[in-house]
């Protein structure tokens, strides 16, 4: 019935010369709908939990305007709801609801501007409006369309409104939005011609005609009317006469986007942060009793309230995570805008956008990533015809990229662009009077690319409106460490930039070790623990070695730099009985040292607080935290511990081989080399060449022939005297034990003795002079004095000529 | 404003000392603190205020007074400053006095050095003369010796 009084309304008829625009419109959608992305499905979403918090707010607003209809403030927050509306569907292409809500625009505009007083028929229009832009975005949420009704009655009763005439339109919104016409409904034939018939002929006939009989209909239709959108108005009759039944469906669908999230005050988040953090710190204080407590309920009490504090702090820290994504989404616009402004040819490419990290963190990064990505594009690709001449392709490109490890989120960004010519920022350096010849000619290639990062210092060679002023990438540095990040640059000149920014996952509370030194507790962060070493007894008098001073841990055939920590910090040691050296094995900037502690107690989660002003400069010191007993440990910085000890630094080169390789490939021609001492010369292998470092016994020898050979892991391994290779016919007496050079290729090893391990370094090649004698392949200047290559293949091939040969191995495998 | 100002005062090495009472935020006993190695000596250590990490700044190193004898254990006088709270170890807590401003006089030149930087003045009482500490400066501490330099 109430279907049939609507399309008795009159205004439906004026409707109907229109339905051929409407239908082509609302069949092309959907179409569109299936090609959308999960991209455009976001946007989506996000509009619409936007757009229904604003229409509530709407309600209200008119509601109160109608009160006080010259409040300005009210109407320009009502005008702007309805603007950003109609923007932002224009930009999703409802064609539909764009046009409802233009209308609506114009008459608030109006009444903004004074132009038109509010009174209650325009107020009724601007809530029929509202109802019709609520009823439209129910349909885009559960369709992902505009749904098939036809609010052109609304449309023309505001633009009435607009002009000034006096229209009386009735307070629901079903009312002026009619009812799909034929072409949409062929299911509806009988009552079609009904509605048709009266149609024509009272065109532009006002609204408030049939209105007594629709305002007591409507409420009966509205529920079904929702449906319409979705299930086509095939339905709609079945639906009139059972309309609680639909609507407790849609009830449910609609719940979808408008509930399933809620804005929060960052504010209040924050706190529940903090609250959180004091929260573990009570937990962690009562843990330390449970263990003395008899009480199984106290225990018991203790361990729930354990796994409860965790549960909330993730769930809290989970609050204010945001995919990275959300600083990274207007970069393409920047790239692009910025490549054009250049006359270059930039590709913007993303990896890991969903990457979570901390709001405050997301905040904190924006702008030093939108400089950096600036300045890639600015300074690092090259114009087209400049790469093209080297041989690359006109279009640079530039790769975000974002991930998780070991609970930091590592953001990398690169460019294939010119790099960065250390030489040159030696030059520029010297010229700003930032560092001293003397430092200057001390620096490493590392240490001078990363002077980018000092204020002051500019690369550009004229200043442009984009970079070139000096300011930058300093504030990005100290940006990302305010927040507790790391920022590294890597450049290759002529090949390309890589930055590497490193920040923690959140800031309030982590994992930590607990070390002891020197009668007080330190925190380790767990992000940079590798892993932990012991050594007892007779251990702990050998194993440490000394280079030049320097006492180093074979950890595993690597050689693992320590540090002391009671040294590093000038305390005075226990005295304890206890004469075991402890290893914390850590990773400062991708570089493993070891740090010797006196004792290691245990991980516990700790809330960082930051360290007092009166602390701040001491770069041992990443924070303070207040322990389970109330006292207050000091959280060591890793970073600044390995600096102030000089592990981190070019020329100690990490030990791990795979991650010298990695090493070497993004240093491009810098090489990472193994020092040995041969007699009285330096002989060097690049370290990839090295599969582990071993020691062997004299009695652990074995000779076949007349060749020595050692049992190692279940194979035999023939060993190469290089003292002898290199002074055939001199006497020469092994060392015992003796240190060997493990080489392995096709899953056979050999060892080369030497006599010594002097070092590993990463250096740049900077003397090269031909090889005289065989068994060299060339002689080099490492760490200032001159060293000799040696070259492996070479030795094994005069000492085993089938060493290389697979098939030959594989032969004499059998054979065995 | 009052002519007269509230002091807390506070005995160093039988030297009489004031800060503002509206600095002070709260004066409590000897409590064991956690050291901060590679901190200037006058960084005394950290302690835990009701889930507040403060800094202790030893007042007697701070003025380059000779050391607390032996087994003495000083007090905390907590004070506010624009660098945060600070907890400065003090040998023994006076009473809170009222000083007419027409008692106060700045500091004769002939002071020693470091005590004349952090006295803001002198306020000559009946039976002594009571040293005005200047909490702002007392608080700064050099850390810049502590780290170091980069080559």
């Amino acid at each position: 019935m109430g279907e049939k009084t609507n399309m008795g309304n009159p205004s439906s008829g004026t409707d109907r010369p229109k339905a051929p625009d409407m239908t082509p419109d609302s069949i092309k959608e959907p179409g569109a709908d299936s090609s959308d992305s999960d991209g455009m499905d976001s946007i989506i979403g996000e509009f619409l939990v936007e757009s229904y918090e604003n229409l509530d707010q709407l309600d209200l607003h008119l509601v109160d305007l109608e009160k006080t209809p010259t409040d300005k403030k009210l109407l320009s927050s009502i005008f702007r709801t309805i603007h950003t509306i109609k923007g932002t569907c224009g930009f999703l292409g409802f064609s539909k609801l764009e046009s409802v809500a233009h209308v609506g625009e114009s008459l608030l505009s109006k009444l903004r501007d004074g132009e038109l007083l509010l009174n209650a028929e325009i107020t009724n229009g601007l809530l029929a409006m509202v109802d019709a832009i609520r009823q439209i975005l129910n349909s885009i949420e559960t369709s992902r369309n505009e749904g098939d009704m036809v609010y052109t009655a609304l449309v023309e009763t505001l633009t009435r409104l607009n002009q000034g005439e006096k229209v009386s339109v009735p307070a629901s919104a079903p009312a002026v939005a009619s009812p799909p016409t034929s072409a949409a409904k062929p299911s509806a034939p009988a009552e079609q011609p009904a509605a048709a018939v009266p149609g024509p002929a009272s065109a532009p006939a006002p609204v408030a005609e049939e209105k007594p009989a629709e305002a007591a209909t409507l409420e009966d239709l509205l529920p079904a009317r929702k449906d319409d959108r979705r299930t086509g108005a095939r339905d709609a009759d079945f639906l009139v006469e059972h309309p609680d039944r639909r609507a407790g469906v849609d009830r449910r669908d609609v719940r979808g986007v408008a509930e399933a999230s809620i804005r929060v005050d960052v504010n209040l988040l924050d706190k529940l942060m903090n609250l959180v953090g004091e929260l573990v710190l009570a937990r962690n204080q009562i843990l330390q009793y449970s263990p003395a407590e008899r009480d199984s309920t106290f225990v018991a009490s203790a361990q729930t309230l354990n796994l409860i504090t965790t549960e909330l702090q993730e769930g809290v820290m989970k609050t204010r995570m945001q995919p990275i994504g959300n600083v990274w989404d207007k970069f393409p616009r920047v790239v692009r805008d910025l490549a054009q402004a250049c006359g270059k040819q930039v590709r913007l490419e993303m990896e890991g956008k969903e990457t979570e990290l901390d709001k405050t963190l997301i905040e904190a990064i924006k702008d030093p990533l939108t400089h950096i990505v600036r300045n890639s594009v600015d300074h690092g690709i090259e114009l087209p015809d400049k790469r093209l001449e080297k041989g690359k392709p006109a279009e640079g490109r530039l790769l975000l990229r974002a991930f998780h490890e070991g609970g930091q989120v590592n953001i990398e960004i690169m460019d294939d662009g010119a790099g960065i010519d250390p030489e040159k920022i030696r030059r520029k350096a010297l010229e700003k009077n930032l560092i001293s010849r003397d430092q200057a000619s001390r620096m490493s290639d590392r240490e001078l690319v990363n002077l980018i990062f000092l204020p002051g210092f500019s690369m550009a060679e004229k200043v442009t409106n984009v970079s070139g002023r000096g300011v930058g990438m300093d504030v990005v540095k100290t940006n990302i460490e305010k927040i507790g990040g790391t920022v590294d640059i890597q450049g290759t000149p002529g090949v390309g930039t890589t930055l590497k920014v490193r920040i923690p996952l959140t800031l309030a509370i982590i994992p930590a070790l607990i070390v002891t030194c020197g009668g007080n507790r330190y925190a380790i962060p767990q992000v940079s623990l590798l892993e932990l070493v012991r050594l007892d007894g007779e251990e702990a008098k050998t194993r440490v070695e000394m280079i030049q001073g320097t006492p180093v841990y074979r950890l595993r055939g690597n050689l693992l730099p320590l540090v002391y920590l009671d040294r590093e910090l000038k305390t005075k040691r226990t005295e304890s009985a206890d004469s075991a050296i402890n290893i914390v094995v850590l990773q400062a900037d991708d570089r493993p040292f070891g740090l010797v502690v006196e004792g290691i107690s245990d991980t516990e989660e700790i809330v960082v607080k930051p360290l007092s002003k009166q602390l701040k400069g001491i770069t041992a010191y990443a924070g303070s935290t207040i322990m389970g007993d109330g006292k207050v440990a000091l959280i060591l910085d890793v970073m600044g511990l390995a600096q102030r000890a000089r592990v981190v630094r070019e020329g100690r080169e990490r030990a791990g081989l795979d991650q010298g390789q990695k090493a070497r490939e993004a240093a491009g021609d810098m090489q990472t080399l193994l020092v040995l001492g041969i007699g009285d010369s330096r002989m060097a292998i690049p370290l990839s060449m090295v599969a582990r470092l071993e020691e062997f016994k004299r009695s652990e020898l074995e000779r076949s022939g007349d060749q020595d050979m050692v049992q190692y892991r279940g194979e035999i391994m023939p060993l190469i005297y290089l003292n002898k290779t290199f002074r055939p016919g001199e006497s020469v007496t092994q060392s015992d034990p003796m240190q060997a050079v493990v080489y392995t290729d096709g899953g056979r090893s050999v060892g080369l003795v030497v006599d010594r391990i002097l070092d590993i370094v990463e250096e740049q090649i900077k003397v090269k002079r031909s090889a005289k004698r065989s068994g060299v392949l060339g002689t080099i200047v490492v760490q200032g004095r001159v060293t000799d290559m040696i070259d492996v293949e070479g030795i094994i091939r005069s000492s085993d000529p089938t060493f290389f040969d697979r098939a030959a191995t594989a032969v004499a495998l059998e054979a065995r | 404003m009052a002519d007269e100002k509230q002091f807390c005062t506070f005995y160093l090495d039988n030297l009489f000392f004031g800060v503002e009472v509206l600095t002070v935020q709260e004066v409590f006993r000897y409590q064991e603190m956690t050291t901060a190695p590679l901190a200037p000596p006058v960084v005394k250590g950290l302690i835990n205020l009701r889930g507040q990490i403060i800094t202790a700044i030893d007042l007697r190193k701070r003025l380059e007074l000779p050391e607390r004898p032996e087994g003495k254990l000083p007090m905390n006088v907590v004070v506010r400053t624009s660098d945060g709270v600070v907890s400065l170890l003090v040998d023994e807590i006076g009473d809170v006095l009222e000083a007419p401003a027409e008692a106060f006089e700045r500091s004769p030149d002939t002071v020693n050095g470091v005590t004349r930087e952090l006295i803001k003045g002198v306020y000559k009482l009946k039976d002594s003369l009571l040293l005005i500490l200047d909490t702002e400066k007392a608080s700064q501490v050099e850390t810049g010796s502590a780290r170091e330099s980069e080559t």
